[in-house]
């Protein structure tokens, strides 16, 4: 019988959000185990249940699995082939659920789900105990930075309601699990398709004393400590609405900000002071994670987007390469040779892989080399942006830590990181070389003004070194000048990196790069400590 | 702790704010619902103290309630909005009607197909609208950032992973995203939220008095002169209101006492009728949405 608990709720009682992931495939009765969920819960309407009784192939009970199968090719197939999310309260929280299918191919389903869940549930039948992908589920829940888990040992009808068969399971359970990182970890018998230990506890299973699936999602500890983090603001938009106003647009990704507080800007280095904190109903004093608001900076700095706002004595690091654990999402492999944009935050930059240090198999734990990954592969890569990005570790900070990989010639999105390491200046090797005759120095910013902007900043420094200089934008001038023994100085917007670079080496120029923002930045706090 | 409302409401704000930035030409479709009201209030907010930097375009199959035309041109007006009219007019001028013609072709000609052409015209290459992912099971599956072909078309074997918040807006020119920044409203949330924050809402939500007739079991209201009535059949008077609002002669009402908002979330806990219920266009067969969806309909 349904609990309509929504019946029993006040209407203005404030709800905790609540992320769940459910992996498991079909043969797992995952379908049947939230149908049930949402039937339970009375989240399931009488034309719903209607529709789905209709649509129930034999007999008259109802097949709780079909609330969840949406698309016709599922239907017809009867698997489960995208994630699909589904929605439920009780009287303390709203359930955002995500619906992700556990066959080995559709490992990037499971990796979406999980991205954004506060806790996983990992279904195993009950008569053929830990399978291999039940590992790879529970591995791929802690890589996506899960650190709650119930393992639902599912069809416990099947298997006579046996606590052994149950005790067996868990042990098995609890020692490859051990080596993941879970926090918590709950083991729960259910038979989904009778109701056993899904929102009641199962008086056919008087041995289990450890609740029930609902007992579990409604008193599980969700990562309320976002806001407990350092301030992490990447800026969406610059609000103008007239020649006096300028905001900063975004979504606080972590920590809180008070007005009156320090900031930096990254990746340039610019500091200033938070003006005001402004709402559509009104400047607050203070703000934090989630919120999404309008910042105003004391001082005009330039920000925009794709830059991130932190305070700058904890601020991440700053730089152009990153390692990462990377989930493949395209049928097309890894490719070293071929152009990625990379979206990390708020911004978005050219990007390449550099290297793949291994491939990792979420089955066996193994790490193994490999030259590619392919769809559903999972490995350690070092990418490169274009422009330097402003991150945390995956590990520390999920909303910093998390990019996404976009082919440059076909949009498709092919892979999701979860930074390991880094950022790291890129520049450390360029920067520590001094200013010579005849060096060709390619100068990057984010933008041509600002490239060409920094090229004089350098001009300046190799004037102080008694050295004569040219600003040049032609190939076939850089080596001329180089060849002269001048120090050829040649900008570069990052847009426009990769041309620059072929077109040097074309002329037989191997140019010095040098990261025009970055080093800018470290004139600017040397000019700064003079200033005191 | 934010509570859920308000962190559904920081995240749709970021949604909406990622497709300003990304997007050269994005549009807000404004059914004129509750969903729109809400959707369009967040976009609001999401970019105060400046104005909504996109316009608003609603399809207009010319067979909306009275009520709603005139609650969407007092909004428009109130809050100094850029709003764009789109009807089919070749359709119309064809005689297409909700009475003579199927419901999949009507939705098909002044629907699905005036929205493609309204986006094609005005070079849309973003548009927001206010669907929910509990409404039907194919939106369940559909992505935030959901990808358009050259023709409007949605292959859900196709879609983009979408991970965390960070969403992929590239297209090529031709193609296009829908944007559902309320995917992860219910239906409660919203009435939830339309009470929060006190957004207006078109009063036919609300329970009143109506010349109402029966089709079917379901409670047809008699909007204008337009309306075909059975040889004898005489509208009644009945006391109700819509939980979801479309073209009159397609939207069913239900019998109901709630007057207010605060009413109506009290009736809806305790309701047990999904609120597509009173949708007639859905029901033509099973995975009727997802069909449309792919044709390019909402």
């Amino acid at each position: 019988m349904a609990v309509p608990l929504q019946q029993m709720e006040a209407a203005s009682e404030p709800k905790e959000l609540v992320r769940l992931v459910v992996i498991g495939s079909v043969d797992d009765g995952k379908s049947t185990l939230i149908g049930r969920l949402l039937y339970e819960t009375g989240a399931l309407f009488d034309d719903q249940i209607e529709q789905v009784r209709r649509a129930t192939r034999n007999g008259d009970a109802i097949d709780f699995s079909l609330f969840t199968d949406g698309l016709k090719a599922e239907r017809e197939q009867g698997i489960t082939i995208d994630v699909a999310y589904r929605y439920f309260e009780t009287r303390r929280r709203k359930f955002i659920l995500a619906d992700t299918p556990g066959h080995a191919q559709y490992t990037r389903n499971m990796a979406t789900g999980a991205s954004t869940a506060d806790a996983a549930i990992i279904l195993v039948d009950a008569r053929l105990g830990v399978l291999p992908q039940t590992r790879r589920h529970a591995t791929i829940a802690s890589l996506l930075g899960i650190r709650r888990l119930a393992v639902a040992v599912n069809k416990m009808d099947l298997a006579g309601f046996d606590p052994g068969a149950f005790q067996r399971i868990a042990g098995q359970v609890r020692a490859f699990a051990a080596s993941l990182g879970f926090t918590q970890l709950v083991l729960l018998p259910v038979s989904a398709k009778l109701g056993d230990n899904v929102a009641l506890q199962s008086p056919r299973m008087p041995w289990h004393r450890g609740g029930s699936v609902l007992d579990f999602v409604e008193s599980v500890e969700v990562q309320r400590d976002r806001a407990e983090r350092p301030f992490r603001f990447p800026v969406q938009n610059v609000l103008r609405p007239h020649i006096d106003y300028r905001g900063l647009a975004g979504q606080i990704a972590s920590g809180a900000v008070t007005v009156g507080d320090e900031i930096v800007v990254l990746p340039s280095g610019a500091r200033s002071r938070v003006r005001a904190i402004e709402t559509f109903e009104g400047p607050v004093s203070r703000a934090h994670a989630p919120m999404s608001v309008v910042l105003r900076l004391a001082d005009d700095v330039d920000a925009g987007r794709g830059d991130l706002l932190a305070h700058p004595e904890s601020a991440p690091a700053v730089g152009r390469q990153v390692e990462a654990m990377a989930v493949w999402l395209a049928e097309r492999p890894l490719d070293f040779t071929r152009a990625y944009a990379i979206k990390h935050a708020s911004c978005t930059s050219p990007a390449r892989i550099e290297a793949l240090r291994w491939r990792f198999d979420p089955e066996t734990g193994e790490e193994s080399p490999a030259s590619s990954l392919a769809l559903n592969e999972i490995g350690m890569v070092v990418v490169r942006a274009a422009r330097p990005i402003a991150a945390d570790p995956y590990a520390l900070d999920r909303a910093t830590g998390a990019f996404i990989l976009i082919d440059a010639l076909t949009n498709e999105t092919v892979a999701a990181g979860m930074i390991a390491s880094g950022p790291r200046a890129e520049t450390e090797q360029a920067a520590a070389r001094p200013i010579e005759p005849g060096m060709v120095l390619l100068v990057r910013a984010r933008t041509e003004a600002l490239s060409v902007a920094r090229a004089h900043e350098f001009e300046r420094i190799a004037a102080e070194g008694a050295l004569v200089s040219a600003i040049v934008r032609r190939p076939a001038a850089a080596r001329a000048c180089a060849a002269a023994g001048l120090v050829v100085l040649f900008p570069a917007a990052d847009e426009d990196l990769e041309a620059a670079r072929e077109a040097l080496r074309a002329v037989g120029v191997e140019p010095v790069e040098v990261d025009g923002e970055a080093e800018a930045q470290s004139l600017h706090r040397a000019i700064a400590r003079e200033d005191r | 702790m934010l509570s859920h409302l308000r962190e559904l409401e920081a995240e749709s704000i970021h949604v909406i704010r990622e497709v300003a930035a990304e997007f050269a030409r994005p549009v807000l479709l404004y059914s004129i619902g509750k969903d729109s009201q809400v959707l369009l209030h967040l976009a609001r907010k999401a970019f105060h103290p400046a104005p909504v930097p996109f316009p608003l375009l609603h399809v207009d199959t010319t067979w909306k309630f009275r009520e709603m035309y005139a609650f969407r041109d007092r909004i428009v007006r109130e809050l100094g909005l850029r709003l764009l009219v789109h009807r089919n007019q070749r359709a119309l001028d064809e005689g297409i009607n909700p009475f003579d013609h199927s419901s999949q072709k009507y939705t098909f000609a002044l629907k699905t197909q005036a929205l493609l052409e309204a986006l094609a015209n005005g070079g849309y290459d973003a548009a927001f609208g206010g669907a929910r992912r509990d409404e039907e099971k194919s939106r369940a599956k559909e992505r935030i950032f959901s990808f358009r072909d050259r023709h409007g078309q949605w292959e859900p074997r196709q879609q983009r992973p979408e991970l965390w918040n960070l969403y992929n807006g590239r297209i090529e020119k031709g193609e296009s995203i829908r944007v559902f920044p309320l995917s992860n409203w219910s239906e409660l949330d919203v009435w939830q939220y339309v009470q929060l924050e006190d957004i207006p809402v078109v009063p036919l939500y609300f329970a009143a008095e109506r010349p109402v007739v029966e089709r079917q079991g379901n409670l047809i209201v008699v909007d204008d002169e337009r309306f075909r009535l059975a040889p004898g059949e005489v509208p009644r008077h009945r006391r109700v209101r819509f939980r979801t609002l479309g073209c009159y002669p397609l939207s069913a009402a239900i019998e109901s006492d709630a007057a207010n908002v605060a009413a109506i979330i009290a009736e809806m806990r305790s309701s047990r009728r999904s609120e597509r219920q009173g949708r007639l266009i859905d029901h033509d067969e099973e995975g009727s949405m997802e069909t449309k969806k792919r044709e390019g309909y909402f």
